[in-house]
């Protein structure tokens, strides 16, 4: 019996080799997990990048099933879904899976994010790193928007019609940029069809591939780390980084973990709350798409309302675009907007905790903002927190040169 | 560079239940702010795990709401499976002349005749239980009232279109008004209705039928909610057994981390 073991084990082994000498399987292995460092002090925030790719591929997988039932046809889809709703087995999961699985993209991606802030993770040498994820951020509001306006319902409808406008700001070219996208004179069934296309195939494949480039650049630059030091610098006499320890098995295990953990609030919505109450599926988007009637109230889902508010609380059109995309396209900057000399929060003087204080608060009251009525009241208040947002990247660029900072640690501490 | 200080060697419980219950409360909150700017009506009271609500409910919509509003996406094979009756039971009491138990509720009126006919086709109410939600839906039947012309109207959707079907079960409402001042002009609004005529229902056991009717909708809108939570229970306790698993798998692993 043990000899036929030794015999399988050894024939796995020679297979393996086999494998080896044409596909560099183990020095991958190596490279990306056995071999490869991270600092030991992570905490809660680190396990939001795995959580963004488990969810990616959770989309990817429930998206596969989801074409396989609806119809990307004006006259079909919002039957088709509640096809799916009904009739196919376990339709309903599925679905919520995935609708589901985009508000929580978005809640994983915003604390991956807020992470980057808190700790200068998009600090020297990780720009790229940064801009590579800033370019799946983008990507991914596209796919949201565009997989919003499948199931074509009211807010599928006028949602698209408000966001796609947005481009007849721009002068000279708009009006036929505008009619260039939607492939028709009005949002239509050719609108919904390209929206498929580029839903379930050309964004999807992009995305994959910027968080190809985003962990290729992670794995180059090796991870930051909550004390914002470079584990690199110093290492034993093998060149192991001393505070670094190997990703797999610590971080694959705590990974597990926090997976397990994410689930269980994942699950709990998807089978008790999976509306969230309007937030995740907005009860207007249960009415199917009519063209001739224009909703009382149209707002986008929950995670594009930030930059919604900011629209809305300029009076001028092309103005209110151009702020729009300023406010996310500054996020690229960041690198070199923080020229503070350490990284970390914890190092940091109470200038930085204060500036990033205010700017949470701005960010979570413009996304309330956005999804309101729009009151006279309201407008100003979305002008103030509008201008806090701003006046953070300002603040930031000016403040951080010189404010104050503690001194940093050679080792990491927690 | 000699200082070595441990790191813990398991996630922290407190920090990370602090974090789940900040956003579950700021979801809330959003949620709160999201739905706000509605006024807010009565809660109906309308349960859909009350089978036999629902089986009431079904009735009262095959008898006096499918003639117009069809369930297009409801079939008649499902309402058989969840509300527990029999195929038998449901064509013959639910399903209209020679259908076939998988069809769905579907109505024989064309919505372009019915269009023509009443102004704007009645809609299908497949999913209104989802757009309108239980409190609006419970409301809006108890609130019909005839006006001084004769009219019906409703003081939840004002000038609906469609007329009290279910006037001979509630009787006749009829509106008391009280008159105010807005910016220099008298406003006269509807103060509440009195019942002026009764219906063979009395007021409470309508108020019933309504609850009914309500909670059918509500599970009209979305059948599998009946399995979805039951499935669920089973699946949060698995995930928290699983949870548990990898926390000592973790911890385990981490041990010899300093």
């Amino acid at each position: 019996m043990a000899r036929t073991e030794g015999k399988v084990a050894q024939q796995a082994n020679a297979l393996l080799d086999w494998v080896d000498d044409r596909l560099p399987v183990k020095s991958f292995w190596d490279d990306h997990l056995a071999k490869y460092y991270a600092p030991k002090n992570f905490n809660f925030w680190y396990y939001m990048g795995s959580l963004a790719l488990l969810v990616l591929v959770m989309q990817i997988l429930t998206g596969i099933f989801l074409t396989m039932h609806y119809k990307p046809t004006a006259e079909e889809a919002f039957a088709s879904v509640e096809y799916i709703m009904r009739d196919v087995d376990w339709g309903w999961l599925i679905r919520y899976m995935h609708s589901t699985g985009a508000s929580f993209f978005f809640i994983v991606v915003y604390l991956h994010m807020f992470r980057a802030l808190l700790y200068g993770s998009y600090r020297k040498p990780r720009e790229l790193l940064w801009v590579f994820g800033m370019l799946i951020y983008l990507l991914l509001m596209a796919e949201a928007f565009m997989g919003y306006v499948l199931p074509w319902g009211q807010m599928s409808y006028w949602g698209a019609q408000v966001i796609i406008n947005l481009f007849g700001a721009i002068p000279a070219i708009g009006e036929p940029l505008v009619e260039w996208i939607r492939g028709d004179y009005f949002i239509s069934d050719a609108t919904l069809n390209r929206f498929f296309a580029l839903h379930v195939i050309a964004l999807p494949v992009a995305l994959l591939g910027l968080v190809v480039l985003h962990l290729t650049a992670l794995h180059e630059t090796g991870s930051n780390n909550p004390d914002g030091i470079e584990i690199k610098k110093l290492k034993d006499e093998n060149g192991v980084p001393l505070d670094g320890i190997p990703f797999h098995p610590y971080y694959t295990v705590k990974d597990i973990f926090g997976c397990a953990m994410f689930l269980l609030v994942f699950a709990f919505v998807i089978f008790f709350w999976p509306e969230a109450g309007g937030l995740f599926l907005e009860h207007d988007n249960f009415v199917p798409a009519d063209p001739l009637v224009t909703p009382e109230h149209i707002k986008p889902v929950w995670y594009f309302t930030p930059y919604y508010a900011i629209l809305k609380a300029v009076p001028d059109k092309l103005m209110g675009v151009v702020l729009m995309g300023v406010s996310v396209m500054i996020l690229f900057l960041l690198p070199w907007l923080d020229r503070s000399p350490v990284k970390s929060i914890r190092y940091k003087g109470a200038w930085f905790k204060i500036l990033l204080a205010l700017f949470t608060v701005a960010f979570i009251r413009l996304g309330m903002l956005g999804m309101a009525e729009g009151t006279v009241a309201q407008t100003w208040e979305t002008r103030w927190w509008t201008f806090v947002y701003f006046a953070f990247f300002i603040c930031l660029f000016f403040f951080s040169k010189n404010g104050k900072t503690k001194p940093v640690p050679e080792r990491v501490t927690h | 560079m000699t200082i070595r200080i441990e790191t813990p060697s398991a996630p922290r419980f407190g920090t990370l239940l602090r974090s789940a219950l900040a956003t579950a409360a700021l979801l809330v909150s959003l949620q709160a702010f999201a739905a706000g700017g509605a006024g807010a009506l009565p809660q109906s009271g309308a349960n859909v795990h009350d089978i036999a609500s629902l089986q009431r409910g079904a009735q009262l919509y095959v008898n006096y709401c499918l003639g117009c509003h069809s369930a297009e996406f409801m079939r008649y094979s499902r309402l058989a499976t969840d509300l527990g009756l029999s195929e038998e039971m449901v064509m013959r009491n639910l399903a209209f002349g020679d259908g076939k138990i998988g069809d769905p509720m579907s109505i024989a009126m064309d919505s372009d005749d019915a269009a023509r006919w009443f102004g704007k086709a009645p809609p299908d109410l497949s999913v209104i239980g989802r757009s309108r939600g239980a409190d609006w839906l419970n409301a809006y039947m108890l609130s019909f009232y005839r006006d001084e012309s004769g009219v019906w109207n409703n003081t939840v959707l004002e000038n609906a279109a469609m007329p009290h079907v279910l006037w001979r079960l509630q009787g006749i409402q009829e509106p008391v008004y009280e008159t105010h001042t807005d910016g220099g002009m008298e406003v006269r609004t509807v103060a509440h209705l009195e019942l002026s005529e009764p219906g063979l229902m009395s007021p409470e056991e309508y108020e019933d039928a309504m609850r009914d009717l309500t909670a059918f909708l509500i599970y009209l809108g979305e059948p599998a909610q009946l399995q979805r939570k039951h499935v669920g229970v089973w699946v949060m306790l698995f995930l928290a057994f699983f949870a548990l698993l990898a926390y000592l798998l973790k911890a385990e692993y981490w041990r010899d981390v300093h």
